[in-house]
């Protein structure tokens, strides 16, 4: 059962058992909402965007252990970061979840999230795995005050 | 009574006689013993082995595989008589059509209609729903008017209605189910009025696996004057359908849960409504005499089966329910039912499960949680080791709600399944657990 042990790594499951950033930002000035609706997971990102970087996220919702601890570490990992970092970091994450990573993509460069490199031999969860991003790529995007203009991730 | 009906009670919905009369009577010759490993044997997809470990397949109740019968029926019907029906003058078409006019024969006999013109062919019963909510709906609904469902419905029989609602301005009503995923009776009849013109509900629910009381549930209707239309797509492949002993309006059934292909699947409808019904898609097939001016429509059922059907599907359907019928339906329903009591207890005895829904009446279905584990993972983690479940909120949201749960992992027995994989899923099931206890 090697191929689940890869999927269901510690790391993952100690996020899913004990999310970070698991709230309501009182200050968030970008918030969306994410849906899987095959599987009925949603997420909701809120986000303190401040020029252009990211000064504080948080999340809520639920799903499967791979969604809720995607989001969890999603939070961790884009937390003071730019924009433009942040979304190069779901590209990378994207890449090997969806196994379509170049032979040279250095996985280190993930960092904790390389934990997620088992979900690309179960293509059904990479959506799992992805919601989260999705759903903060459509919160950086969203115009006006939180609340407004809610995008739905396919 | 009929003598078809003497075979089981709806109301009660409980298991058949295994001795019917008529005609179950020489088709249960197969049912004092039940030959698991040559039912088996019919079923060639069930050898497989899915990462490295045979397949246990316990999702029927999303579809259910199919019979070699059925697909060499498929084959046969593409190979030796592909030609388009009702209209070729060629013995290819002859063949054609009169195997897609006995498939439609065979259904009216398995559903126990009276006329073969009550039997629409459509795409499943989803397409069957809407069929009747736009067609009957929208010229028989207006603001004011109720149409009533339950709380155990599939998305399938709720949305259309739904949609009809904000159209025609009728209100949508929703009788309520207990604690443990019953119909409440008494709310069912108290919601049930002079505004209620059409009642819709479902036989068997997808999620929890209750049985409703619908005989009874068409009287109480029909006293109030509604229209009745009972989705049987969880019913047909488990329990004897009868309309005439039901006396629903229109029944609905898809044909992939019944052992038959997808794509094809059944209206039935009284033919007073059908006649006085207008079409709800225009086209070839679907007409009497056609000018610029003004087309005048073709009887029922053709007058509701616009442009090509899916005919090969339809032949293979009636393949599935001569299949089905040679195994004897009461023979079927016994050993679904045994089986049924085998995997309730086997999983009840683990502990960390907890089963969602302890309908009094319960058909092949069982929904249930595990620990904390997330039923997806969970559902992941079996497929691992070759066994399919469903896992989620199985189209019927706000049944879900009322459980206070976004999912449920289920498993749905079928004529082939057996106690050995119920054994087998109980295993893997502690497998799970350790895994996400680590």
């Amino acid at each position: 059962m090697s191929d689940l042990d890869d999927l269901y790594q510690e790391v993952i499951l100690d996020h899913q058992r004990n999310p970070r950033n698991y709230a309501r930002l009182p200050n968030a000035n970008r918030q969306a909402e994410g849906n899987n609706p095959l599987c009925g997971d949603h997420v909701t990102v809120y986000l303190e965007l401040d020029a252009g970087v990211i000064r504080n996220i948080s999340f809520q919702g639920d799903g499967c252990a791979i969604a809720k601890a995607s989001a969890s570490m999603m939070t961790s990992t884009v937390k003071g970061k730019t924009v433009s970092e942040a979304a190069q970091i779901f590209k990378s994450f994207h890449q090997m979840v969806t196994g379509g990573a170049d032979p040279c993509f250095d996985i280190e460069s993930l960092g904790k999230l390389a934990a997620f490199s088992g979900v690309s031999a179960f293509p059904v969860r990479v959506k799992c795995a992805s919601l989260a991003w999705h759903t903060l790529n459509a919160a950086i995007h969203e115009q006006g005050p939180a609340g407004e203009g809610k995008e739905r991730p396919r | 009574m009929t003598a078809r009906a003497a075979q089981r009670n709806p109301v009660t919905a409980e298991p058949r006689a295994a001795n019917g009369a008529g005609r179950d009577e020489e088709l249960a010759d197969r049912s004092s013993d039940w030959d698991i490993a040559r039912v088996r044997r019919d079923f060639p997809a069930l050898a497989q082995t899915v990462h490295g470990h045979p397949l246990i397949y316990l999702d029927s109740a999303a579809t259910a595989q199919k019979p070699m019968c059925v697909l060499e029926r498929i084959r046969r019907s593409y190979l030796e008589e592909c030609a388009n029906i009702h209209r070729g003058v060629y013995q290819l078409s002859e063949r054609a059509t009169a195997a897609y006019d006995q498939a439609r024969e065979t259904v009216r006999a398995f559903i126990g209609a009276e006329h073969t013109s009550e039997i629409i062919f459509v795409r499943g019963t989803t397409e069957a729903v809407n069929l009747v909510a736009q067609s009957y709906g929208r010229s028989h609904l207006g603001a004011g008017d109720e149409v009533l469902i339950t709380a155990l419905e599939h998305h399938s029989n709720l949305v259309p209605w739904q949609m009809l609602c904000q159209e025609s301005g009728a209100t949508l009503r929703v009788a309520p189910i207990d604690e443990r995923g019953n119909l409440i009776w008494t709310e069912f009849e108290r919601q049930l009025g002079p505004r209620t013109k059409l009642a819709a509900f479902t036989w068997v629910s997808n999620a929890l696996g209750t049985v409703n009381p619908v005989k009874a549930m068409t009287e109480a209707a029909h006293r109030q004057g509604a229209v009745v239309l009972i989705d049987a797509a969880q019913a047909a492949p488990h329990r004897l359908v009868d309309v005439s002993d039901l006396d629903c309006d229109f029944l609905a059934f898809s044909g992939h849960k019944l052992y038959g292909p997808t794509g094809i699947g059944v209206l039935y409808g009284k033919r007073h409504l059908l006649e006085e019904m207008p079409p709800w898609q225009g086209g070839g097939d679907m007409i009497a005499q056609v000018s610029f001016e003004r087309t005048t429509y073709a009887a029922p059922p053709a007058k509701f089966e616009a442009g090509t059907p899916d005919i090969s599907g339809a032949i293979a359907l009636g393949t599935a329910i001569t299949y089905l019928e040679s195994l004897g339906l009461a023979a079927v329903a016994r050993h679904e039912d045994e089986l049924l009591a085998y995997a309730l207890a086997a999983l009840e005895s683990v502990p960390g499960v907890r089963i969602v829904g302890q309908p009094d009446h319960r058909a092949a279905v069982v929904s249930f949680l595990l620990d904390d584990i997330h039923p997806h993972d969970l559902g992941t983690v079996l497929d691992r080791y070759g066994i399919a479940i469903r896992a989620g909120h199985h189209c019927a949201q706000p049944t879900m709600r009322h459980f206070q749960v976004s999912g449920t992992a289920r498993i749905s027995l079928a004529l082939y399944n057996q106690r050995e994989e119920i054994d087998m899923l109980v295993l893997r099931l502690a497998e799970a657990q350790k895994m996400f206890k680590r």
